[in-house]
């Protein structure tokens, strides 16, 4: 398999309270070439188990593997693209691009691959740009291109649309579609929103909440491009919903009954 | 009302006050000059070149001064910043360090170097150093996490990763840490003269005062802070504005 999660936990160690699991037995199998989302209420550990495949965290039980190559620390061959802004406010745009690129290629090559992958994402007149003159969605869009330099096998993408608005994000998912279908890439896409996961995925991986785990896996045959009032798409939102409800609701409890212990 | 005229207004009614303190003869001259009086003190002591001569000397030994506290506290401040052991350590004391006001080194200068112009330096470079390192070690360790993280996903670690995104992501504080650095270094700079064999303004300041020379103690008072807030208006501050918009810190 080409990226493989195998039994993997991860647990925080506290000197006050002990070790804190936040998920264990893990197991995850994607082919080449497949969208997959994860979706989960907050505090399941879905971004932290692609940090953990981005070689970010460290695993604490159990490996990943990606083309039989286990992974221990960051590499060239996962690009990520992270929901808080993370361009360098030093650079432009297009330095900005041709940062992952500086130690393995000559500059006039990495240049030009910097604006192959701004012509990409539409941004190549942005090129001069500094990222505080760009939009949010510029700057994820920036942000996907830099990913992409690399020629990463795997896109890793957390939350990488949560910051922006809904019409902002509607153009990025078409985006995201066309770039997926021109690299070929694998992409992981970590999202709280059903929507999105449906709309964008070949797959969804539901998580629910403490212990964080896997609760379900949706094979999203739907043809692309999805609308949303597609009866197809309405009744996978409402399946996801119902497994989803009892997790969300079973986090606000939590929550709740922490302030009155406090 | 323009900004302009209100501060010109300002300056006008002040200086109108201090004539009729003048004219109304409450105090013997020498204890209260005219500011005509102080005026053309200034403009003698710039034509006949004392002044500028006095000028050039305080510039050089700021220049001096300021300059290797400008090294010295980045190399203190990324050694605190990088390494928790000397942070633990020695952070503390930075922080008490800096809380001495610098007229109390210049007696260790003068013991130590004489009444030269090195014991001068020395008083603006402890004066200027210790606000430095501290603005470089908070500098370090405010570089945005997800910087750090996003370029460690770009295959990009340890001396790369300093000086690729830490160095360059800690820019703005470190311009903070300059601007301090000549605010310090410049009230240094005074009480070290003051005390000094001279050449400079604030030997001037102590000539004056020692020839009950009220005009001329005025006059140089007037340069100091003139100097002190041109210098820092047009140089300082907006490197500070430009670097902090560049850097995204601050809505345009």
């Amino acid at each position: 398999m080409f990226l493989e999660v195998n039994d993997v936990g991860k647990s925080f160690h506290d000197n006050q309270s002990g070790s804190f699991h936040v998920f264990s037995n893990i197991d995850l199998s994607i082919e080449q070439n497949q969208f997959v989302s994860i979706l989960g209420p907050s505090g399941c550990g879905k971004s932290t188990l692609l940090s953990m495949v981005a070689g970010l965290e460290s695993i604490s039980e159990g490996t990943i593997t990606l083309e039989d190559s286990t992974i221990k620390q960051p590499g060239p061959d996962r690009g990520m693209v992270f929901q808080e802004p993370s361009l360098f406010p030093w650079l432009n745009v297009e330095e900005n691009v041709m940062f992952p690129l500086k130690n393995s290629t000559s500059k006039q090559e990495a240049k030009e691959r910097a604006n192959t992958f701004l012509q990409m994402v539409h941004l190549s007149r942005f090129k001069h740009h500094y990222t505080h003159e760009l939009s949010g969605g510029m700057q994820q869009r920036v942000a996907i291109a830099r990913a992409l330099a690399m020629d990463p096998k795997v896109l890793l993408m957390d939350e990488p649309f949560g910051a922006l608005d809904e019409q902002t994000r509607h153009i990025l998912h078409d985006e995201l579609m066309k770039i997926w279908q021109e690299t070929q890439k694998t992409i992981l896409f970590v999202t709280h929103s059903i929507q999105e996961a449906i709309k964008l995925s070949d797959r969804v991986v539901v998580m629910g909440t403490r212990p964080g785990r896997i609760i379900a896996d949706f094979n999203i045959d739907v043809p692309r491009p999805r609308e949303r009032d597609d009866a197809d798409v309405i009744q996978l939102e409402k399946d996801v919903m119902g497994l989803l409800e009892g997790e969300i609701n079973k986090v606000l409890k939590e929550e709740l009954s922490y302030e009155h212990s406090d | 009302m323009n900004i302009a005229i209100k501060r010109l207004l300002f300056i006008i009614v002040l200086l109108g006050i201090w004539q009729g303190i003048y004219v109304a003869g409450l105090y013997p001259n020498y204890i209260v000059p005219s500011p005509v009086t102080v005026g053309t003190t200034l403009v003698e002591g710039f034509v006949g070149g004392d002044l500028l001569r006095a000028l050039a000397a305080s510039f050089k030994h700021l220049l001096i001064g300021l300059s290797l506290s400008i090294v010295i506290g980045t190399l203190l401040g990324v050694i605190l910043g990088k390494s928790k052991q000397a942070d633990e350590t020695a952070g503390m004391y930075l922080i008490a360090l800096q809380s001495i006001p610098s007229i109390v080194w210049v007696p260790l200068a003068i013991l130590l170097f004489g009444f030269t112009e090195t014991a001068v330096i020395f008083v603006v470079v402890v004066g200027g150093t210790f606000v430095m390192a501290l603005n470089v070690r908070s500098a370090i360790h405010n570089v945005p996490p997800q910087f750090v993280r996003a370029a460690r996903t770009m295959d990009t670690k340890g001396l790369q990763l300093f000086y690729r995104v830490e160095v360059p992501a800690s820019v703005p504080y470190f311009i903070q840490g300059v601007r301090l650095a000549w605010a310090f270094s410049w009230r240094a700079l005074m009480a070290g003269e003051f005390l000094s064999n001279g050449p400079g303004l604030g030997y001037s300041l102590s000539f004056a005062q020692d020839y009950a020379r009220m005009d001329q103690v005025i006059g140089i008072i007037i340069i100091i802070g003139v100097i002190g807030a041109v210098v820092d208006m047009l140089v300082f501050s907006k490197l500070e504005t430009n670097v902090m918009k560049r850097w995204g810190l601050l809505k345009t």
